[in-house]
């Protein structure tokens, strides 16, 4: 029991500390899970780290569903999980509340309007960013073209794209199209 | 009702949307156009305040869907929380789900060839896709139309191209760069109050 709460409270601590999910929360981890609890060792948190990048969902939460499921099994990944996530959900729950009761005075208005702004920049940032290391072949660039086409002029469910991806890239890895 | 249709739609969000937070905002513009529970230019806002608080960006934009959908559609603060946590659990039950079945398979998984030519061509997607809602958000916040259809409507905006420039460079000067975003997002703000851009 003591475990469990253990598990739940350091993963509580984890996402109330990182900013901007995944990415940053890598030394974190190192920190918290590798060094000072010994849930993983450093090997293992870069493979699932790895992994949860290419798994479906959150990078952060698949992290910690690995490090908790590694350490005390399906209970675990599961306090783990709801461990990371429960500060996000009483942090925005009161932000949200003030914004969305403020959002029609006109000054609110004025800094949403700047501030939308300054998301397409950050959009456009990571957009580059991801693009350097998504696209490195024209069969990359013909799936990444196709369906940004798709997405822009059609107003399609998102998923059929990815699963529509999803095949194309075993099926350009297999014709031996990719790399070119 | 809503509250099981919000779980389903994050739900599928949390099972296609691949390789992070911003992954999740065409899903997210998705359930937007199909629902109408909140605007495009809301999730503007989402995407804001999700990059400049703590926790997982993806799991932020979730709760404050959620917490939108219910203390609009449900009334209250209290159905906005407990909507917020069925949008988030929505979000994680595929990972969690997933991820206990990939670490009984972990090492084939890792060396599987098959995971690794999906991935190939999942990655480009979600670029592409993120890419896409990205226009979607210029076309509102500069370009002021609802739909890339419009745009022979649009009115370009000095005051949001000079913003954009501003930030664009501010990110990318050395120091500056290494700034959290909320500062970026902050003075963004305060030039939106000066200039009047809402």
């Amino acid at each position: 029991m003591k475990e469990l709460l253990d598990l739940y409270f350091t993963f509580f601590r984890i996402g109330a500390v990182t900013f901007g999910g995944g990415y940053a929360m890598l030394p974190i981890l190192q920190r918290e899970v590798v060094d000072k609890k010994h849930w993983a060792t450093e090997e293992e948190l870069m493979d699932y780290y790895a992994i949860g990048q290419c798994t479906p969902g959150v990078i952060a939460v698949n992290t910690a569903t690995f490090i908790g499921r590694k350490y005390r099994g399906i209970l675990g990944g599961i306090l783990t999980t709801l461990g990371v996530v429960s500060p996000s959900i009483i942090i925005i729950s009161i932000i949200a509340a003030v914004i969305n009761n403020f959002a029609s005075i006109a000054w609110v208005q004025n800094a949403l309007g700047g501030i939308r702004v300054c998301v397409c920049v950050f959009i456009f940032n990571s957009v580059v960013k991801l693009f350097k290391s998504a696209v490195k072949d024209k069969a990359a660039l013909v799936i990444y073209l196709a369906l940004f086409a798709v997405a822009v002029f059609f107003d399609f469910s998102p998923i059929y794209s990815v699963v529509v991806a999803g095949v194309l890239g075993v099926f350009f890895t297999k014709t031996g199209v990719r790399g070119k | 009702m809503i509250l099981l249709k919000l779980f389903w739609e994050f739900f599928k969000t949390g099972l296609f949307a691949i390789g992070g937070g911003m992954a999740t905002v065409p899903f997210l513009q998705d359930i937007s156009a199909k629902t109408g529970w909140y605007t495009a230019a809301q999730l503007a806002d989402m995407i804001a305040v999700s990059e400049s608080t703590p926790g997982p960006m993806g799991v932020n934009m979730a709760t404050y869907v959620g917490y939108t959908v219910g203390a609009q559609e449900l009334g209250g603060p209290v159905m906005g929380v407990v909507a917020a946590i069925i949008a988030t659990i929505g979000l994680i039950a595929p990972s969690v789900i997933i991820i206990m079945i990939v670490a009984y398979f972990l090492k084939r998984f890792r060396d599987s060839k098959l995971v690794d030519a999906t991935l190939y061509g999942l990655r480009p997607a979600s670029v592409a896709l993120i890419t896409a809602a990205g226009v979607d958000i210029v076309l509102i916040a500069v370009l002021r139309v609802d739909s890339i259809y419009q745009i022979a409507q649009a009115t370009l905006s000095w005051k949001a191209l000079v913003l954009a420039a501003a930030v664009y460079v501010a990110t990318h000067v050395k120091k500056l760069n290494k700034l959290h975003p909320i500062w970026f997002i902050a003075a963004s703000a305060l030039i939106g109050v000066v200039l009047q851009m809402g």
